[in-house]
Protein backbone atom coordinates (compact mmCIF):
# COMPACT_ATOMS: atom_id res chain seq x y z
CA UNK A 1 0.00 0.00 0.00
CA UNK A 2 3.06 2.16 0.55
CA UNK A 3 3.45 2.77 -3.00
CA UNK A 4 6.15 5.23 -2.38
CA UNK A 5 9.03 2.64 -1.76
CA UNK A 6 8.71 2.37 -5.27
CA UNK A 7 12.94 2.16 -5.77
CA UNK A 8 13.23 -1.07 -3.44
CA UNK A 9 9.66 -2.89 -4.75
CA UNK A 10 10.79 -2.22 -8.35
CA UNK A 11 14.19 -3.53 -7.38
CA UNK A 12 12.77 -6.93 -5.98
CA UNK A 13 10.61 -7.57 -8.39
CA UNK A 14 13.58 -7.26 -11.36
CA UNK A 15 15.73 -9.64 -9.10
CA UNK A 16 12.78 -11.78 -9.37
CA UNK A 17 12.67 -12.25 -12.90
CA UNK A 18 9.77 -10.07 -13.55
CA UNK A 19 11.49 -8.04 -15.49
CA UNK A 20 15.16 -6.87 -16.76
CA UNK A 21 17.17 -5.06 -13.90
CA UNK A 22 18.56 -3.33 -16.84
CA UNK A 23 15.15 -1.12 -17.03
CA UNK A 24 15.46 0.27 -13.20
CA UNK A 25 17.53 2.69 -14.60
CA UNK A 26 14.44 4.07 -16.28
CA UNK A 27 12.87 4.83 -12.88
CA UNK A 28 10.84 8.38 -12.84
CA UNK A 29 12.02 8.92 -16.18
CA UNK A 30 9.45 9.98 -19.57
CA UNK A 31 8.58 6.85 -21.15
CA UNK A 32 9.04 4.36 -18.40
CA UNK A 33 7.14 1.98 -16.83
CA UNK A 34 8.80 2.91 -13.33
CA UNK A 35 6.42 5.40 -12.80
CA UNK A 36 7.03 7.37 -9.47
CA UNK A 37 4.75 5.74 -8.01
CA UNK A 38 3.72 2.01 -9.22
CA UNK A 39 1.26 1.87 -12.24
CA UNK A 40 -0.62 -0.93 -14.37
CA UNK A 41 -1.28 1.56 -17.05
CA UNK A 42 2.38 0.74 -18.50
CA UNK A 43 2.03 -3.03 -17.77
CA UNK A 44 4.66 -3.57 -15.85
CA UNK A 45 4.84 -6.99 -14.65
CA UNK A 46 3.96 -7.68 -11.38
CA UNK A 47 2.12 -4.51 -10.76
CA UNK A 48 -1.57 -5.31 -10.44
CA UNK A 49 -2.81 -1.93 -8.55
CA UNK A 50 -1.88 1.61 -8.58
CA UNK A 51 -0.49 2.53 -5.49
CA UNK A 52 0.63 5.97 -3.57
CA UNK A 53 -2.25 7.45 -2.53
CA UNK A 54 -2.12 5.59 1.31
CA UNK A 55 -5.04 3.89 2.68
CA UNK A 56 -6.23 2.08 -0.31
CA UNK A 57 -3.96 -1.36 -0.15
CA UNK A 58 -5.29 -3.41 2.57
CA UNK A 59 -9.01 -3.05 0.99
CA UNK A 60 -7.89 -3.75 -2.09
CA UNK A 61 -6.16 -6.67 -0.31
CA UNK A 62 -9.45 -7.80 1.05
CA UNK A 63 -10.78 -7.65 -2.26
CA UNK A 64 -8.49 -10.02 -3.97
CA UNK A 65 -8.22 -12.47 -0.97
CA UNK A 66 -11.88 -12.87 -1.26
CA UNK A 67 -11.49 -13.67 -4.99
CA UNK A 68 -9.27 -16.44 -3.99
CA UNK A 69 -11.77 -17.89 -1.45
CA UNK A 70 -14.42 -17.78 -4.31
CA UNK A 71 -11.94 -19.20 -6.83
CA UNK A 72 -10.84 -22.18 -4.14
CA UNK A 73 -7.26 -21.05 -4.62
CA UNK A 74 -5.40 -21.20 -1.77
CA UNK A 75 -2.92 -19.00 -1.96
CA UNK A 76 -2.12 -16.16 0.62
CA UNK A 77 -2.22 -12.54 0.02
CA UNK A 78 0.65 -10.15 1.76
CA UNK A 79 0.39 -6.53 2.53
CA UNK A 80 2.64 -4.47 3.35
CA UNK A 81 1.70 -0.85 4.66
CA UNK A 82 3.62 2.31 6.19
CA UNK A 83 2.78 2.99 9.86
CA UNK A 84 2.01 7.05 9.12
CA UNK A 85 -0.27 5.48 6.69
CA UNK A 86 -2.29 3.85 9.64
CA UNK A 87 -3.51 7.54 10.09
CA UNK A 88 -5.87 7.41 6.95
CA UNK A 89 -9.39 6.45 7.74
CA UNK A 90 -9.96 4.03 5.28
CA UNK A 91 -7.41 1.60 7.07
CA UNK A 92 -9.81 0.79 9.88
CA UNK A 93 -12.39 0.50 7.31
CA UNK A 94 -10.59 -2.87 5.84
CA UNK A 95 -9.29 -3.77 9.11
CA UNK A 96 -12.84 -3.65 10.47
CA UNK A 97 -13.91 -5.78 7.41
CA UNK A 98 -11.34 -8.49 7.29
CA UNK A 99 -11.58 -10.44 10.44
CA UNK A 100 -15.58 -9.95 10.02
CA UNK A 101 -15.21 -12.09 7.36
CA UNK A 102 -12.66 -14.14 8.47
CA UNK A 103 -10.59 -14.19 5.46
CA UNK A 104 -7.59 -15.97 7.06
CA UNK A 105 -5.47 -15.52 3.98
CA UNK A 106 -4.43 -12.40 4.55
CA UNK A 107 -0.93 -11.43 6.30
CA UNK A 108 -1.01 -7.48 6.63
CA UNK A 109 2.71 -6.10 7.79
CA UNK A 110 3.05 -2.41 8.87
CA UNK A 111 6.73 -0.94 8.35
CA UNK A 112 7.21 0.24 11.96
CA UNK A 113 10.06 3.15 11.29
CA UNK A 114 8.12 5.45 13.26
CA UNK A 115 8.57 8.49 10.92
CA UNK A 116 6.72 10.00 8.10
CA UNK A 117 7.49 13.00 5.98
CA UNK A 118 6.78 15.74 8.61
CA UNK A 119 8.55 13.95 11.11
CA UNK A 120 8.42 11.38 13.62
CA UNK A 121 5.07 9.70 13.68
CA UNK A 122 4.70 10.11 17.41
CA UNK A 123 4.80 14.14 16.94
CA UNK A 124 2.86 14.31 14.03
CA UNK A 125 -0.22 11.92 14.86
CA UNK A 126 0.59 9.53 17.31
CA UNK A 127 -0.27 6.26 16.39
CA UNK A 128 -0.82 4.92 19.93
CA UNK A 129 -0.87 1.17 20.43
CA UNK A 130 -1.11 -0.37 17.41
CA UNK A 131 -0.79 -3.75 18.58
CA UNK A 132 -4.01 -2.99 20.80
CA UNK A 133 -5.88 -0.94 18.03
CA UNK A 134 -5.34 -3.78 15.51
CA UNK A 135 -6.48 -6.79 18.01
CA UNK A 136 -9.75 -4.45 19.04
CA UNK A 137 -10.29 -5.39 15.22
CA UNK A 138 -10.16 -8.89 15.37
CA UNK A 139 -6.79 -9.26 13.82
CA UNK A 140 -4.20 -11.72 15.25
CA UNK A 141 -1.16 -9.58 15.94
CA UNK A 142 2.87 -10.43 15.60
CA UNK A 143 6.08 -8.79 16.47
CA UNK A 144 8.98 -8.74 14.01
CA UNK A 145 11.40 -7.11 16.37
CA UNK A 146 14.36 -6.69 14.21
CA UNK A 147 12.10 -6.18 10.18
CA UNK A 148 16.22 -5.27 9.39
CA UNK A 149 17.04 -8.91 9.83
CA UNK A 150 16.10 -10.96 7.09
CA UNK A 151 15.74 -13.68 8.62
CA UNK A 152 13.56 -12.96 11.56
CA UNK A 153 11.46 -11.40 9.16
CA UNK A 154 10.75 -14.79 7.29
CA UNK A 155 10.89 -16.74 10.49
CA UNK A 156 8.08 -14.32 11.58
CA UNK A 157 5.87 -14.59 8.24
CA UNK A 158 6.13 -18.39 8.38
CA UNK A 159 4.61 -17.84 12.07
CA UNK A 160 2.14 -15.58 10.84
CA UNK A 161 0.90 -18.74 7.95
CA UNK A 162 1.03 -21.23 11.23
CA UNK A 163 -1.44 -18.81 12.88
CA UNK A 164 -3.89 -18.18 9.99
CA UNK A 165 -5.35 -21.55 10.23
CA UNK A 166 -7.22 -20.11 13.26
CA UNK A 167 -9.88 -18.59 10.87
CA UNK A 168 -8.58 -15.20 11.65
CA UNK A 169 -6.10 -12.65 9.39
CA UNK A 170 -2.52 -11.83 10.55
CA UNK A 171 -1.43 -8.34 11.47
CA UNK A 172 2.46 -7.98 11.31
CA UNK A 173 4.28 -5.18 13.36
CA UNK A 174 7.09 -5.20 11.57
CA UNK A 175 10.15 -2.71 13.21
CA UNK A 176 12.33 -1.31 11.28
CA UNK A 177 15.19 1.36 10.86
CA UNK A 178 14.74 3.88 7.96
CA UNK A 179 18.36 3.92 6.45
CA UNK A 180 19.72 1.12 8.12
CA UNK A 181 23.50 0.86 7.96
CA UNK A 182 23.80 4.33 6.78
CA UNK A 183 24.78 6.66 9.31
CA UNK A 184 24.17 9.87 8.14
CA UNK A 185 20.56 8.36 6.99
CA UNK A 186 18.61 6.45 10.78
CA UNK A 187 17.17 8.40 13.43
CA UNK A 188 15.58 10.50 10.97
CA UNK A 189 13.20 11.67 9.02
CA UNK A 190 14.73 13.58 6.34
CA UNK A 191 15.36 11.04 3.60
CA UNK A 192 11.69 9.63 3.62
CA UNK A 193 11.00 11.36 0.18
CA UNK A 194 14.86 12.72 -1.01
CA UNK A 195 17.66 11.19 -2.82
CA UNK A 196 21.15 11.27 -2.20
CA UNK A 197 23.83 13.21 -4.09
CA UNK A 198 26.51 11.48 -5.81
CA UNK A 199 29.02 12.47 -2.68
CA UNK A 200 26.19 10.91 -0.15
CA UNK A 201 25.74 8.30 -2.04
CA UNK A 202 29.44 7.27 -2.87
CA UNK A 203 29.64 7.76 1.24
CA UNK A 204 26.30 5.18 1.55
CA UNK A 205 27.43 2.38 -0.12
CA UNK A 206 30.77 2.59 1.15
CA UNK A 207 28.95 1.98 4.41
CA UNK A 208 26.54 -0.82 3.21
CA UNK A 209 28.53 -3.02 0.56
CA UNK A 210 25.61 -5.36 0.80
CA UNK A 211 23.28 -2.81 -1.60
CA UNK A 212 26.01 -2.37 -4.66
CA UNK A 213 24.58 -5.69 -6.37
CA UNK A 214 21.77 -3.48 -7.07
CA UNK A 215 23.36 -0.70 -7.86
CA UNK B 1 -30.43 1.71 -33.95
CA UNK B 2 -33.37 0.71 -31.69
CA UNK B 3 -36.76 2.00 -33.81
CA UNK B 4 -38.46 5.53 -32.62
CA UNK B 5 -41.22 6.04 -30.38
CA UNK B 6 -44.52 5.42 -30.72
CA UNK B 7 -45.79 9.07 -30.00
CA UNK B 8 -49.12 8.14 -29.85
CA UNK B 9 -49.31 5.82 -27.58
CA UNK B 10 -49.57 6.64 -23.90
CA UNK B 11 -47.66 5.21 -21.38
CA UNK B 12 -49.06 4.80 -18.04
CA UNK B 13 -46.78 2.34 -16.49
CA UNK B 14 -44.37 3.57 -14.24
CA UNK B 15 -41.53 1.92 -12.06
CA UNK B 16 -38.26 2.82 -10.37
CA UNK B 17 -35.25 2.80 -12.32
CA UNK B 18 -33.21 1.33 -9.65
CA UNK B 19 -35.65 -1.77 -9.66
CA UNK B 20 -34.29 -1.74 -12.79
CA UNK B 21 -30.83 -2.23 -11.57
CA UNK B 22 -31.54 -4.70 -9.14
CA UNK B 23 -33.68 -6.88 -11.76
CA UNK B 24 -30.56 -6.22 -14.15
CA UNK B 25 -28.38 -7.31 -11.68
CA UNK B 26 -30.13 -10.62 -11.27
CA UNK B 27 -30.17 -11.29 -14.55
CA UNK B 28 -26.28 -10.35 -14.90
CA UNK B 29 -25.36 -12.49 -11.81
CA UNK B 30 -27.32 -15.77 -14.17
CA UNK B 31 -25.55 -14.94 -17.35
CA UNK B 32 -22.08 -14.92 -15.56
CA UNK B 33 -21.11 -16.09 -12.30
CA UNK B 34 -18.63 -13.90 -11.87
CA UNK B 35 -20.62 -11.43 -11.14
CA UNK B 36 -20.40 -10.05 -7.23
CA UNK B 37 -21.80 -7.37 -5.90
CA UNK B 38 -20.99 -5.46 -2.71
CA UNK B 39 -23.04 -2.99 -0.95
CA UNK B 40 -22.73 -0.33 1.95
CA UNK B 41 -25.52 -0.67 3.92
CA UNK B 42 -28.70 0.01 1.10
CA UNK B 43 -29.39 -3.30 0.05
CA UNK B 44 -33.14 -2.42 0.16
CA UNK B 45 -32.46 1.30 -1.70
CA UNK B 46 -30.74 -0.40 -4.37
CA UNK B 47 -33.13 -3.27 -5.04
CA UNK B 48 -30.22 -6.26 -4.51
CA UNK B 49 -32.55 -8.53 -2.85
CA UNK B 50 -33.11 -10.98 -5.60
CA UNK B 51 -29.36 -10.95 -6.64
CA UNK B 52 -28.60 -11.67 -2.58
CA UNK B 53 -31.61 -14.29 -2.44
CA UNK B 54 -30.24 -16.18 -5.51
CA UNK B 55 -26.33 -15.58 -4.97
CA UNK B 56 -25.55 -15.14 -1.23
CA UNK B 57 -22.37 -16.56 -1.53
CA UNK B 58 -21.37 -13.98 -4.24
CA UNK B 59 -22.69 -10.56 -2.43
CA UNK B 60 -20.22 -8.68 0.22
CA UNK B 61 -22.08 -6.55 2.39
CA UNK B 62 -19.36 -4.29 3.44
CA UNK B 63 -21.24 -1.33 6.10
CA UNK B 64 -20.95 1.76 6.33
CA UNK B 65 -17.47 2.06 4.47
CA UNK B 66 -17.47 3.18 0.97
CA UNK B 67 -13.83 3.50 0.69
CA UNK B 68 -13.42 0.03 1.60
CA UNK B 69 -16.28 -0.99 -1.03
CA UNK B 70 -14.29 0.65 -3.29
CA UNK B 71 -11.48 -1.21 -2.90
CA UNK B 72 -12.74 -4.38 -2.67
CA UNK B 73 -14.16 -4.15 -6.01
CA UNK B 74 -10.78 -3.04 -6.99
CA UNK B 75 -9.54 -6.26 -5.34
CA UNK B 76 -11.94 -8.66 -6.55
CA UNK B 77 -11.21 -7.77 -10.24
CA UNK B 78 -7.88 -9.62 -9.87
CA UNK B 79 -9.19 -13.14 -8.96
CA UNK B 80 -11.63 -12.55 -12.27
CA UNK B 81 -15.05 -11.43 -10.44
CA UNK B 82 -16.80 -8.41 -12.42
CA UNK B 83 -18.29 -5.90 -9.09
CA UNK B 84 -20.95 -4.25 -9.31
CA UNK B 85 -20.69 -1.58 -6.32
CA UNK B 86 -24.17 -0.50 -4.92
CA UNK B 87 -24.62 2.74 -3.02
CA UNK B 88 -26.28 6.28 -3.29
CA UNK B 89 -24.99 8.08 -6.15
CA UNK B 90 -23.47 10.96 -3.90
CA UNK B 91 -21.58 8.09 -2.20
CA UNK B 92 -21.08 6.49 -5.21
CA UNK B 93 -18.81 9.42 -6.52
CA UNK B 94 -18.07 12.29 -4.20
CA UNK B 95 -17.10 10.81 -0.91
CA UNK B 96 -14.69 8.20 -2.30
CA UNK B 97 -13.36 9.87 -5.80
CA UNK B 98 -9.43 8.87 -5.23
CA UNK B 99 -10.43 5.55 -4.28
CA UNK B 100 -12.21 5.42 -7.79
CA UNK B 101 -9.63 6.96 -9.12
CA UNK B 102 -6.44 5.42 -8.31
CA UNK B 103 -7.57 1.84 -7.17
CA UNK B 104 -10.47 1.74 -10.25
CA UNK B 105 -9.97 4.08 -13.06
CA UNK B 106 -6.20 4.39 -13.22
CA UNK B 107 -5.67 0.86 -12.67
CA UNK B 108 -7.87 -0.38 -15.45
CA UNK B 109 -10.15 -2.29 -12.91
CA UNK B 110 -13.39 -4.09 -14.03
CA UNK B 111 -15.58 -2.18 -11.61
CA UNK B 112 -19.17 -1.61 -11.97
CA UNK B 113 -20.02 1.61 -10.08
CA UNK B 114 -24.23 1.50 -9.77
CA UNK B 115 -24.84 4.71 -8.30
CA UNK B 116 -29.14 5.30 -7.20
CA UNK B 117 -30.63 7.94 -5.71
CA UNK B 118 -28.87 10.48 -8.45
CA UNK B 119 -30.16 14.11 -8.42
CA UNK B 120 -33.19 16.03 -7.51
CA UNK B 121 -35.43 13.79 -7.91
CA UNK B 122 -34.44 11.76 -4.53
CA UNK B 123 -36.89 14.00 -3.03
CA UNK B 124 -37.66 14.45 0.34
CA UNK B 125 -33.57 13.26 1.77
CA UNK B 126 -32.92 16.67 0.33
CA UNK B 127 -29.49 18.08 -0.65
CA UNK B 128 -27.16 16.19 1.43
CA UNK B 129 -28.14 13.30 -0.83
CA UNK B 130 -29.12 14.91 -4.48
CA UNK B 131 -25.93 14.82 -5.99
CA UNK B 132 -25.77 16.91 -9.22
CA UNK B 133 -22.14 17.06 -9.97
CA UNK B 134 -21.33 13.57 -10.25
CA UNK B 135 -21.38 12.76 -13.88
CA UNK B 136 -19.20 15.74 -14.32
CA UNK B 137 -16.82 13.85 -11.80
CA UNK B 138 -17.05 10.71 -13.65
CA UNK B 139 -16.50 11.94 -17.28
CA UNK B 140 -13.53 13.36 -16.30
CA UNK B 141 -12.03 10.20 -14.96
CA UNK B 142 -9.64 8.58 -17.81
CA UNK B 143 -10.80 5.03 -19.06
CA UNK B 144 -14.38 5.61 -17.20
CA UNK B 145 -18.07 4.65 -19.08
CA UNK B 146 -20.49 6.80 -17.66
CA UNK B 147 -24.19 5.84 -18.33
CA UNK B 148 -27.33 7.30 -17.22
CA UNK B 149 -30.54 5.37 -18.63
CA UNK B 150 -33.71 6.97 -19.08
CA UNK B 151 -36.46 4.56 -17.45
CA UNK B 152 -37.09 0.84 -15.88
CA UNK B 153 -36.31 -1.05 -19.01
CA UNK B 154 -33.35 0.83 -20.20
CA UNK B 155 -32.04 0.64 -16.64
CA UNK B 156 -32.01 -3.03 -16.55
CA UNK B 157 -31.03 -3.37 -20.12
CA UNK B 158 -27.91 -1.18 -19.48
CA UNK B 159 -27.50 -3.52 -16.16
CA UNK B 160 -26.90 -6.58 -17.84
CA UNK B 161 -24.50 -4.69 -21.01
CA UNK B 162 -22.30 -3.11 -18.78
CA UNK B 163 -21.27 -7.18 -16.90
CA UNK B 164 -20.03 -7.77 -20.72
CA UNK B 165 -18.19 -4.61 -21.22
CA UNK B 166 -14.79 -4.73 -20.13
CA UNK B 167 -13.67 -1.67 -17.89
CA UNK B 168 -14.67 0.87 -15.27
CA UNK B 169 -18.57 1.53 -15.54
CA UNK B 170 -20.30 4.06 -14.15
CA UNK B 171 -24.11 3.48 -14.27
CA UNK B 172 -26.53 6.21 -12.77
CA UNK B 173 -30.09 5.73 -11.84
CA UNK B 174 -32.73 7.11 -9.48
CA UNK B 175 -35.29 6.30 -6.63
CA UNK B 176 -38.67 7.96 -8.43
CA UNK B 177 -41.37 5.86 -9.77
CA UNK B 178 -41.22 6.47 -13.43
CA UNK B 179 -43.05 6.13 -16.81
CA UNK B 180 -41.65 3.15 -18.65
CA UNK B 181 -41.92 4.12 -22.37
CA UNK B 182 -38.84 2.21 -24.10
CA UNK B 183 -39.47 -1.43 -24.78
CA UNK B 184 -38.22 -4.40 -22.41
CA UNK B 185 -36.40 -6.34 -25.44
CA UNK B 186 -33.97 -3.27 -26.56
CA UNK B 187 -30.41 -4.16 -27.39
CA UNK B 188 -28.57 -1.45 -25.29
CA UNK B 189 -25.52 -0.71 -27.25
CA UNK B 190 -22.80 1.45 -24.69
CA UNK B 191 -22.10 4.36 -26.66
CA UNK B 192 -24.87 4.72 -29.09
CA UNK B 193 -27.68 7.27 -28.76
CA UNK B 194 -30.88 6.43 -29.57
CA UNK B 195 -33.15 8.74 -31.59
CA UNK B 196 -36.47 8.21 -30.29
CA UNK B 197 -38.44 10.66 -32.04
CA UNK B 198 -37.53 12.01 -35.20
CA UNK B 199 -38.07 15.76 -36.40
CA UNK B 200 -36.65 19.11 -37.90
CA UNK B 201 -36.42 21.75 -36.62
CA UNK B 202 -34.94 21.34 -32.70
CA UNK B 203 -32.98 18.54 -31.11
CA UNK B 204 -33.35 18.17 -27.81
CA UNK B 205 -30.61 15.59 -26.35
CA UNK B 206 -31.31 14.00 -22.66
CA UNK B 207 -30.12 11.64 -20.49
CA UNK B 208 -31.62 10.05 -17.06
CA UNK B 209 -35.08 10.72 -15.76
CA UNK B 210 -34.94 13.70 -18.18
CA UNK B 211 -35.71 11.62 -21.54
CA UNK B 212 -39.14 11.44 -20.56
CA UNK B 213 -39.85 15.14 -19.79
CA UNK B 214 -37.96 15.58 -23.72
CA UNK B 215 -40.67 13.10 -24.64
CA UNK B 216 -43.34 15.25 -23.43
CA UNK B 217 -41.96 18.45 -24.52
CA UNK B 218 -41.91 17.27 -27.71
CA UNK B 219 -45.64 16.49 -27.79
CA UNK B 220 -46.27 20.06 -26.36
CA UNK B 221 -44.44 21.54 -29.18
CA UNK B 222 -46.00 19.21 -31.97
CA UNK B 223 -49.33 20.70 -30.71
CA UNK B 224 -47.47 24.30 -31.87
CA UNK B 225 -46.53 22.98 -34.90
CA UNK B 226 -43.11 22.68 -34.14
CA UNK B 227 -40.96 19.59 -35.34
CA UNK B 228 -38.12 18.05 -32.70
CA UNK B 229 -36.01 15.53 -32.68
CA UNK B 230 -35.74 13.78 -29.37
CA UNK B 231 -32.44 11.98 -28.89
CA UNK B 232 -31.73 9.93 -25.54
CA UNK B 233 -27.92 9.71 -24.63
CA UNK B 234 -28.31 7.10 -22.13
CA UNK B 235 -24.15 6.95 -22.58
CA UNK B 236 -22.93 10.39 -21.41
CA UNK B 237 -18.91 8.76 -22.51
CA UNK B 238 -17.74 7.97 -24.76
CA UNK B 239 -20.53 10.09 -26.19
CA UNK B 240 -21.88 9.25 -29.45
CA UNK B 241 -20.64 12.48 -31.39
CA UNK B 242 -21.86 11.54 -34.65
CA UNK B 243 -25.36 10.88 -34.16
CA UNK B 244 -24.96 14.67 -32.39
CA UNK B 245 -23.60 16.17 -35.48
CA UNK B 246 -25.74 14.39 -37.84
CA UNK B 247 -28.86 15.47 -36.39
CA UNK B 248 -27.87 19.26 -35.51
CA UNK B 249 -26.48 19.52 -38.94
CA UNK B 250 -30.25 18.85 -40.41
CA UNK B 251 -31.74 20.75 -37.35
CA UNK B 252 -29.33 23.83 -37.18
CA UNK B 253 -29.90 24.30 -33.18
CA UNK B 254 -30.49 21.97 -29.53
CA UNK B 255 -31.42 21.91 -26.62
CA UNK B 256 -29.41 19.38 -23.72
CA UNK B 257 -31.75 18.21 -21.07
CA UNK B 258 -30.32 16.66 -17.40
CA UNK B 259 -30.58 16.11 -13.95
CA UNK B 260 -27.38 17.82 -13.20
CA UNK B 261 -25.47 20.82 -13.06
CA UNK B 262 -24.83 22.75 -16.48
CA UNK B 263 -21.28 22.28 -14.73
CA UNK B 264 -19.49 19.21 -16.44
CA UNK B 265 -22.66 17.27 -17.57
CA UNK B 266 -24.14 16.12 -20.93
CA UNK B 267 -24.55 19.53 -22.13
CA UNK B 268 -20.92 20.36 -21.98
CA UNK B 269 -19.74 17.79 -23.33
CA UNK B 270 -22.52 18.33 -26.37
CA UNK B 271 -21.05 21.76 -25.90
CA UNK B 272 -17.83 20.85 -26.70
CA UNK B 273 -18.25 18.54 -29.75
CA UNK B 274 -20.53 21.45 -31.54
CA UNK B 275 -18.04 23.55 -31.04
CA UNK B 276 -14.90 21.64 -32.75
CA UNK B 277 -17.19 20.54 -34.90
CA UNK B 278 -20.14 22.66 -35.97
CA UNK B 279 -21.00 25.48 -33.80
CA UNK B 280 -24.68 25.76 -33.42
CA UNK B 281 -27.38 28.02 -30.91
CA UNK B 282 -27.75 25.73 -28.01
CA UNK B 283 -29.67 26.31 -24.79
CA UNK B 284 -29.06 24.07 -21.59
CA UNK B 285 -31.95 22.44 -19.06
CA UNK B 286 -30.06 21.44 -15.95
CA UNK B 287 -29.58 23.09 -12.31
CA UNK B 288 -28.03 26.21 -12.58
CA UNK B 289 -24.93 26.00 -9.90
CA UNK B 290 -26.89 25.37 -7.38
CA UNK B 291 -27.47 22.82 -4.27
CA UNK B 292 -31.23 21.20 -4.32
CA UNK B 293 -33.38 20.67 -1.60
CA UNK B 294 -36.54 18.96 0.09
CA UNK B 295 -39.65 18.37 -1.82
CA UNK B 296 -41.01 16.10 -4.18
CA UNK B 297 -39.95 15.25 -7.37
CA UNK B 298 -42.45 16.88 -9.06
CA UNK B 299 -41.64 20.17 -7.25
CA UNK B 300 -38.58 20.07 -7.73
CA UNK B 301 -38.36 19.47 -11.14
CA UNK B 302 -40.53 22.62 -11.55
CA UNK B 303 -38.57 24.84 -9.13
CA UNK B 304 -35.03 23.67 -10.73
CA UNK B 305 -36.02 24.37 -14.21
CA UNK B 306 -35.92 20.69 -14.86
CA UNK B 307 -39.25 19.78 -16.08
CA UNK B 308 -40.97 19.62 -19.68
CA UNK B 309 -42.45 23.07 -19.61
CA UNK B 310 -38.85 24.06 -18.89
CA UNK B 311 -37.87 21.90 -22.07
CA UNK B 312 -40.39 23.81 -24.41
CA UNK B 313 -39.15 27.08 -23.27
CA UNK B 314 -35.60 26.52 -24.17
CA UNK B 315 -36.04 24.99 -27.31
CA UNK B 316 -38.66 28.14 -28.38
CA UNK B 317 -35.55 30.55 -27.09
CA UNK B 318 -32.59 28.29 -28.98
CA UNK B 319 -35.05 28.47 -32.19
CA UNK B 320 -34.81 31.91 -32.16
CA UNK B 321 -31.38 32.19 -32.40
CA UNK B 322 -31.08 30.53 -35.17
Amino acid sequence: SNGHISPVWYSVLARSGYFDTEELKTFRKINSRLQGHPAVEEHLPGIRVASGSLGQGLSVAIGAATAKKLNNDPSLVYVLMGDGEQQEGQIWEAAMYAPNRKLNNIIASIDVNRQQIDGPTEQIMDLGSLIDKWEAFGWQVITTKNGNDIEEVITQLNAAKDLLENGRPVLNLLHTEMGYGVDFMTATHKWHGVAPNDEQLENALGQLPVTLGDY
Amino acid sequence: MEKTLDTKYTYTEKKDTRSGFGDGLLEAGRRNENVVALCADLIGSLKMGPFIKEFPDRFFQVGIAEANMMGIASGLTIGGKIPFTGTFANFSTGRVYDQIRQSIAYSEKNVKICASHAGLTLGEDGATHQILEDVGMMKMLPNMTVINPCDYNQTKAATIAIAEHEGPVYLRFGRPSWPIFTPADQNFEIGKAWKMIEGTDVTIFATGHLVWEAVVAEAMLREEGISVEVINIHTIKPLDTEAILESVAKTGCCVSAEEHQYNGGLGDSIAQTLARNNPAPMEFVGVDDSFGESGTPTELLEKYGLNAENIVKAVKKVMERK
